[in-house]
Parts: structure tokens; sequence; C-alpha cells
């Protein structure tokens, strides 16, 4: 497995070997799939859209649906106008979305295609509402994507009508269905008005009934997307993904942003629900200060199972910094952490935390998995935390793997249950604590072997 | 059953309409004329297809499994992560082999600078890079959109590589926007491999030499095969590509026949080795345990060897005494069922005859890249129009090769030979399918939704953009690109195992849990207060 990768660390400058970040458009399509009734449109070659459906349902095992203009060699030549204004017309009429969300390719980037012109062109009908975010596939990384059509959700839909909602904004990040609910949950629980866009929960992780719905019950209603500029103010959760929407929210209506971590872990958590008291004036209730108190006492008791352990961590910048600051909090020693995605504030941000712990660790962003293998190579560690590509190292070198983040193909349920949240951190706890358990096991001897761990 | 189809495309907006009614055919065989469909040819914009890209075709399918060249994506990063380990082409070192890269991704990883000011130099800084890590001795690039746009010479910059550090540098400009699908790819990856891999080597074959062309190894599909053709005494030198490398397919104009499984995907390397080296090539199906026997038997006849054909009838025999019962246990679950199947570009054909072993009728089949000879078989060929989006794509036209080429039967056997067995000819699709069953080509999302309420097939057979949709529809799908994770499905051993996998997912006991009981048995229960008086 991976033999080839050479101990010796050599800097490259123009090769990426085995990535740890895709692009662009995969997370505009992710996106736009937490607006309810919302068909996100690709507009590039055919290959992009499916590449990107084929991802994201191995990750979510539920159908994801999404529509291409087809470019062929002529649309690359001529530019893809008459391609989008023809899908737009036979999206709706064949498969009647509320709004269709277009994202652009490398492709369509690279011959300069004017979308806001194409859309003014398009025949739209009557109460129907087409919006577009420009994803070049050659700057940042799928969380960009994620974070420009977020933005161009704002940009295109959110007003201030001047009567104020009573409500917050919450801008949930590169997530799974199962963090957003739980995000919800938690809010319902403190008695709060919210908006929370996207919300892919109830899209990708629809129900089976025996009957398919192409626009199953979930996503955020166009009209809370317009509300959301009358709410009192927006928490982004998860600075690379969120901030971009928050900012425009700012910029545009003047709701006052929050950029918070992503809740993964307790502190990430107390942040979360302190902000969200701070602005609503709400309490936070004894169930969910209960919950508080179990992860504590699980700390409490499990802290010998893990504490001193060194892992590396990989995967997109938010869940990444989050998951850091959890194995801090865990007594846990980080030694890796890198992400694919570029942005020095992911180093900044990082660094400043291994600082204050007092860990020496190796920090990278715009890194790959070729450069995390190398660096287990010189010196391992006990766990690995990250997406399924970090099963290849696992193996090499022999580590045991926490699956976290995306994508994750090969396990499923994952996206059902949180990592965020007081419950995601048992969970987490959980999933790490059996996994240095199990490797335990296995390499113990038959004396050593333990029946009460 | 023809209404049923005009309704369905009933819906669609007027130029939708036209067009796909083209790509839809209800099978009828006492038709005077044979039955023609429209394929190869452009999907309309906005609609939900889920056709991929010439890049797709060339990387992911047909240079993607060649283990022993590291392929480099040149274009920004999803390409190449997309087509990163996502096929299930298997590969393992063997013999004195000591390269498989497969595991490995590489990408240019190309950024806006290099859009505006041209990527050439990172490609070749990444060509470096890549040779003092790896010490490959061959690499392949392959192009994505933006780098044809902006007019990167990637050609050239091969052409600097071999020069430079002395390995084979093969260049593929397969562009995700040329053609209408994958298709457009395959056609270019194998013009490549014809022009720079086949006719270098120079390996003594044995006797009853083939090679096993357009069978990509998927679940460990080429070993199963692999294993009974050499149980029987064939000499495989190359395999394109499933667990293939250049140094097989450098002498594969060396082999005296060619076996196509996927016609589709490698049809061109099958003729134009034909033109240039003169090895005939023969259709077979390894899908299905009656085809496996008829595709063996086919390939006795042609190297007419009565000690060949015994052992063939051997080696059946000892394989169907192993699998054949296995195949009886899951047949009752199976039997008297419907399949319906949208695959590539030849899986659903192959796969109806392994419905048909297990007793099953397919009641509709589609392709998502086929041209009209995977349709209609080859004979239609002469008379398919060249469009615009064909004519971008290169056919080479070949001489005979001064001092390769040989015939390895003479014509006038191989004459009467091809009354008998499928030489150089492909029959298609249309004729092996029943009266009344349903041909649709590139089927989309909403077509898939409304056959299944007409069709109700027991079984779709689709890949993973379509896999969860029809779960969600009541109906088990089972992945045949993927094999859902299992397989091999080919050979003796892979129809047991595709037996196995159907029986489980018709039998799920899941199935039966879909509608809560409370909405089925009643839930008022009276109960007597007091009767107020």
């Amino acid at each position: 497995m991976l033999n080839y990768t050479p101990r010796e660390y050599t800097e490259r400058k123009a090769i990426v070997i085995n990535p740890a970040k895709t692009c662009q458009p995969i997370g505009a399509m992710y996106a736009a799939l937490g607006i309810h009734k919302c068909l996100p449109h690709s507009h590039g070659s055919q290959g992009c859209c499916s590449y990107h459906r084929m991802h994201l349902s191995r990750h979510f095992r539920d159908p994801i649906v999404a529509s291409t203009s087809s470019f062929t060699e002529g649309a690359a030549v001529f530019g893809g106008g008459s391609n989008l204004k023809t899908a737009v017309k036979n999206i709706f009429a064949i498969y009647d979305p509320d709004i269709i969300a277009v994202h652009t390719t490398c492709l369509s980037e690279t011959i300069g295609d004017d979308l806001p012109t194409y859309i003014r062109e398009a025949k739209v009908p009557e109460g129907k509402i087409v919006i577009h975010a420009n994803t070049p596939s050659y700057q940042g990384s799928h969380i960009t994507g994620f974070s420009n059509m977020v933005m161009g959700m704002v940009k295109y839909l959110s007003q201030n009508s001047g009567a104020p909602n009573g409500k917050i904004n919450i801008i949930p990040g590169f997530v799974n269905p199962g963090d957003m609910r739980e995000i919800k949950r938690i809010l319902k629980a403190l008695g709060v008005d919210f908006i929370m866009f996207p919300d892919t929960s109830g899209v990708v992780d629809a129900p089976m009934t025996g009957s398919y719905e192409m626009y199953p019950s979930g996503g955020t209603r166009i009209e809370d997307l317009i509300d959301a500029g009358n709410s009192m103010a927006t928490l982004a959760l998860g600075s690379f993904a969120s901030t971009a929407g928050a900012e425009e929210l700012r910029k545009k209506v003047k709701v006052r942003p929050t950029v918070l971590h992503t809740p993964i872990g307790v502190g990430a958590t107390d942040q979360l629900l302190m902000a969200v008291s701070r602005v609503t004036g709400q309490e936070i209730p004894p169930e969910i200060e209960e919950e508080r108190g179990q992860v504590i006492d699980i700390m409490v008791d499990l802290h010998d199972q893990y504490q001193g352990k060194e892992v590396a961590i990989f995967g997109d910048p938010d869940i990444v910094i989050a998951m850091t600051a959890f194995t801090l909090e865990m007594g846990m020693i980080p030694r890796y952490v890198l992400t694919g995605t570029p942005g020095e504030a992911f180093e900044r941000e990082v660094n400043a935390m291994l600082t204050t712990a007092g860990v020496e660790a190796k920090v990278k962003a715009s890194g790959d998995l070729f450069t995390l293998q190398q660096w287990l190579k010189e010196k391992p560690v006990d766990l690995l935390i990250g997406n399924t590509y970090g099963k290849l190292i696992a193996r090499a070198e022999d580590i045991p793997l926490v699956r976290v983040g995306f994508p994750i193909l090969d396990r499923g349920v994952h996206s059902y249950f949180p990592v965020v949240g007081y419950k995601g951190a048992m969970r987490l706890i959980e999933m790490i604590s059996n996994t240095l358990l199990e490797r335990q096991d296995r390499d113990a001897l038959d004396e050593d072997y333990e029946l009460i761990m | 059953m023809k209404d049923v189809v005009n309704k369905i495309v009933d819906k669609y907006p007027a130029s939708v309409f036209k067009n796909r009614k083209q790509h839809i055919v209800l099978v009828d065989h006492d038709t005077e004329e044979p039955q023609t469909i429209t394929a190869n040819t452009r999907t309309i914009p906005g609609i939900i297809t889920s056709r991929g890209c010439c890049y797709a075709g060339c990387k992911g399918v047909v240079i993607g499994p060649i283990k022993d060249a590291i392929t480099i994506t040149h274009g920004p990063i999803g390409c190449a992560y997309y087509s990163w380990l996502t096929r299930r082409n298997k590969a393992k070192l063997e013999g004195n082999e000591t390269d498989n890269f497969l595991q490995y991704c590489f990408s240019t990883d190309l950024q806006e600078g290099d859009i505006v000011f041209g990527g050439e130099k990172k490609l070749k800084q990444a060509i470096t890079e890549v040779v003092e890590t790896f010490h490959p001795k061959n690499i392949m690039i392959c192009s994505t959109c933006p780098v044809g746009l902006i007019g990167d010479d990637i050609n050239a910059v091969a052409t600097w590589a071999e020069a430079q550090y002395g390995i084979t540098v093969i260049p593929f400009s397969c562009e995700g926007y040329k053609g209408v699908t994958q298709s457009a790819g395959h056609h270019i990856a194998n013009n490549q491999i014809i022009k720079k891999i086949v006719g270098t080597g120079n390996r003594e074959v044995g006797k009853y030499s083939i090679n096993i062309l357009g069978e990509y190894n998927i679940g460990g599909d080429s070993w199963e095969i692999e294993r009974v053709l050499k149980k029987i005494g064939y000499d495989v030198v190359s395999v394109m590509t499933g667990n293939g490398s250049v140094e097989n397919m450098s002498n594969a104009h060396k082999a005296n026949l060619n076996l196509v499984q996927c016609y589709r995907s490698i049809n061109y390397i099958a003729d134009m080795i034909n033109t240039k080296y003169g090895a005939d090539w023969l259709k077979v199906n390894f899908i299905g345990l009656q085809s496996c026997v008829d595709s063996l038997r086919d390939l006795a006849k042609y190297f007419d060897d009565p000690a060949l054909v015994a052992r063939t009838e051997a080696v059946i025999a000892e394989e169907l005494a192993e699998v054949q019962p296995i195949i009886e246990k899951y047949r009752p679950v199976c039997e008297g069922k419907t399949a319906a199947m949208y695959v590539g570009g030849s899986r659903a054909l192959h796969y109806q005859y392994m419905f048909n072993d297990l007793g099953m009728d397919t009641v509709l089949a589609g392709f998502e890249f086929a041209h009209r000879d995977d349709y209609e078989g080859s004979d239609v060929i002469p008379f398919i129009k060249e469009d615009a989006d064909s004519k971008n794509i290169e056919s080479l036209h070949l001489e005979p090769d001064e001092q390769k080429y040989r015939l390895f039967i003479p014509r006038e056997k191989f004459e009467k030979l091809r009354q008998e067995i499928p030489l150089n000819y492909f029959g298609g699709m249309i004729k092996f399918m029943n009266n009344g069953s349903v041909v649709v080509d590139d089927i989309n999302h909403y077509e898939i939704d409304e056959f299944i309420k007409i069709l109700k097939p027991d079984i779709f057979c689709a890949g993973i953009k379509e896999k969860y949709q029809i779960h969600k529809m009541g109906v088990f799908s089972k992945q045949l690109h993927s094999y859902d994770y299992s397989g091999p499905y080919a050979g003796f051993k892979g129809a047991a195992n595709f037996a196995r996998d159907i029986a489980m997912g018709l039998t799920a006991p899941v199935w039966n849990m879909i509608q809560p009981p409370w909405k089925t048995e009643p839930m008022l229960e009276g109960y007597y207060i007091k009767e107020v008086v």
C-alpha cells in the first residue's frame, strides 16, 4: 500500500499527489441542495456534474439530483449562453423546481461566460428563481465553492423589508445533515427563532417511504432566505465555509455577523451557546447543560484511554481547526494538522492553538496526503482523524483511522449522526476511544488481553 | 406500450420531445426493416443525464487502470481527484513487475495564474518531480477542459520529457468538452495506445495467444476470466486495460486473436490491430454461465485444434459442476422476476445473458454512451452519419505493417468461420431483446422515474447516481459499474457471486418494512366508558 512514497520529504512546486481537497463546484452543488425545491445546475461539461453527483451520492447514500449545461466543443468556443438558456427552459418545464442554483466550472470560467447576463436573458417562469455563484475550479477548494454558493444565496435573495423578524441566521458550514439537525435541536431547546441556511437535512438524508420525491421535504425555504435580511444577527459556523455569506449579509442588509468555530467539542459548543444566548437573550436550558455535564463526566472517566496519544488530523479547514481544538481539550497531542484547502488563516489559527497548548506540530494548508504520509514515515502517530482517503495511509503506516469529515465513501450511516454539539462530542469520544482500544486489543498478547478496560 | 412511451415523452417541451423519442425503441422483430435508434448525439442542456465527459472515458476508463504508468491529470484538482480509486479496477504486481501506481493520484492542480499565463511550465515541473520521486518507466498526461482552452501544448511537453528523461510519455488531449460522452475519450485513448504502445514489444507468445480487450478488472473480473482461459491453455498476452501494463500491451500485436468484452470502449483498438497487424477479433461475453460457455466454445473454434476443444469442454464441465448448484440455489428466488438496466456501453447487454440464466426477463435496457452499432450491430456502421461532434475526434487511418502484419487463419476459412461465430462482428443489443421490451438510449432522471412506475421491474441495475432514486421507489438497484463493492461478476465464479447478490437484494427483509404498521393496521381501539343517560 502506497509503497512508492519515499521517507525523505522533498519540497514540490508543481505536482499534487493524493489531494486533500477537490474543486469548488461540488461544494456549490452541496450548498444548493440545502435550499428547498432547488435544482443545482452545473454550467460546464457533463463530466463535472456527473463526478459531483457521484461523489455526493457515495458520501450520503441518497439521491443527489443536479443538471448540467452539457457543453460540447462548440459551446466551449462560442460560449455557453445558449446552453444555459436552453437548460433553464427545460429544467422548469420538466423538473419544476422553485429555484435553480447555477454554479460555474473551470471551463465556463476560462471562457469568461457572463452568468448574470445569461440569467437575465433566460426565460424564467413567473414566481421561479435562478441564482448563480462563480466557482472556478482553479481557485480555493470545494469549501470555497460551498462558501461562494452561500454568498450567492444572500446576494440574490436576502432582503431587508424594514420589519425585524426577531430571528438569528445560522450558516452551519460544510457539515452533514446529522450535524445540521443537531444544531437545530439545540437552538430549539434554547427557544430561539432561527433561519438556517443552507440546510441539507431532509434532503440528503431523506426517509424511505416507497415513493420517490425529487424534492424532499427538507431544505431552507426561499422565503426564509429572503427573510434572512431581517434577522438580528448571523452566526457563521466555520470561517472558511461560512464567513463570506455572513459578511455579504452585513454588507447588503446590515445583519451583524459573528464567526465561530464549527461547534465540534466542548469549548466550541460552549461558544456557540453563549453567542446565541448573548444575541437573543435566551437562557441556556437545563437539558442542554445536562448534556454538557454528561460529556464532561465521560471525559473525566475515560481520559486515560486517549490522553497523551498523538494524532494526525486532515481534511477540510473548518472541521480540522475544530477537531484540533477538541483533541487538545481531550489532552491529545495533534502532531500533524493538514488541509488541502489554501489559506494562511488556517495555519495561523491552528498554530496559535498549538502554541497556547505548548504542542509542537507540523501544520500545513494547501497540503496533500503524500506530504502527510511522508511526515508519518518520519515519525508516526497513534491515530489518524480524517476522511476516507486516510484509509490508504492508515494501512500503509499501520495507524488506526477515525473517519470524520468529507467524504466518507466506505462506511455508511455517518451522515445521520452529529459530530457537533455535546452529543457530537460524546460520539467523537466514543469513536476515538474505541478505535484506540480496538488497536490495543488487536496488538495485545494473550496474557495482556483484558476483559475490562 | 407505444402509448405509454408516447405519454412519457409528451411531457417534454417540443424540441426535447422531438429529440428524446428518437432515443427510445420498442423492440419489434416483426418489422420489415431493422429497427433504428438515435445514439451518440448531444444530451440537451438541462436534462438530468448520467453521462460523463471525454476525460472520464479516457483517463477514468481506459488509461486509469494501466498500473505501470503514472497518469498526471493536467488541470485543476477535481478531475484527478474524482478519478482516483473510484472505479474498482483492481491491480496487483505479478511476476517480475515492479510498478503499480494506481493507489496514487497525480494532478498539476492548476491555479488562476496558470490559467492566465499557461500551464506548460508547471506540467514540465510536475513531470520532473514525478520522475525524481517515483522513477516511472511511463507517464501519461491527460488534459482537462481549461488546458485545451488556454492552448497548453501537451504533445510538445511529452516530447520534451521523453528526450529529457528517456522514458515513455504519452499525451492524451481528452478535454471534457470533446465529443458528447465518455465515448470520445475511449477513442482518444485507443488511438494513443495503438500509436505509442502496441507493436513496441517483442515477447515470444504461445500458440493459443490472445488479448482480452475492453476488460477493466472491476471487482477482479479479469482475474476470474484469465483463470479460466489459462486453465484451458491460452496465453493471455495483454488485458486492455484491467490490471494492465504498458509492458504487456506493447506485445499485444503478437497475439493471434483479440477477445472483445466491452465493445464500445475498445472496438477501435480491435479494428486497428486487425488493419495494422492482421489479428482478428472475436466478440465474447463472459457475463453469465451460458454466455461463458458459448464464448469459450467460439474461441476454441477459432483455433480449431481438437486437443484445445477437448480441453475447453473439460474445463467447462469442471467449472459448471462447481457453480451450477450455486446458481440453482438462488434461481427460485429470481425466476419470473423482471429486470431493467441502464449501464455504460456493453453491460446492459451482457447482463441480460446473466438474467436469462436466472430465469429473469429484461424489460428495459439502455446504454449511457453507446453508438448506433452497440444497439443495431456492426452492420449499421457504414450508415452512421458523422456529425460535428464525432468529426472532432480523430480517426486513425492505418496501413498494414510491412514486417508485423500476418493472418492467423486464411481468409476463406475466416469467411466460413464467421458464419458460425461473431468474428470481427458485433450483433448489437436490439437483436437479443424480446419483442415488447424497451430500449432507451441516454435515459434520464425523469424517464427512469416514469418507466419504473409503468414497467415495475423487480430490479433496476444502473450506477451510483441512479441507485438511490430507484431505492426510494421501493425497487432494488444493483450497481453494474462498481458492483456495489462486490464481485467479481464475470466468469463462472462471478456468475455465482452475481446470483447470490441478486437473490440477497430481492429477499432483503427490509423491503417488507417500508410501511409502518400503523399505516396498515387498525389503530382505533374503542373502550366502554359508561352510558350517559
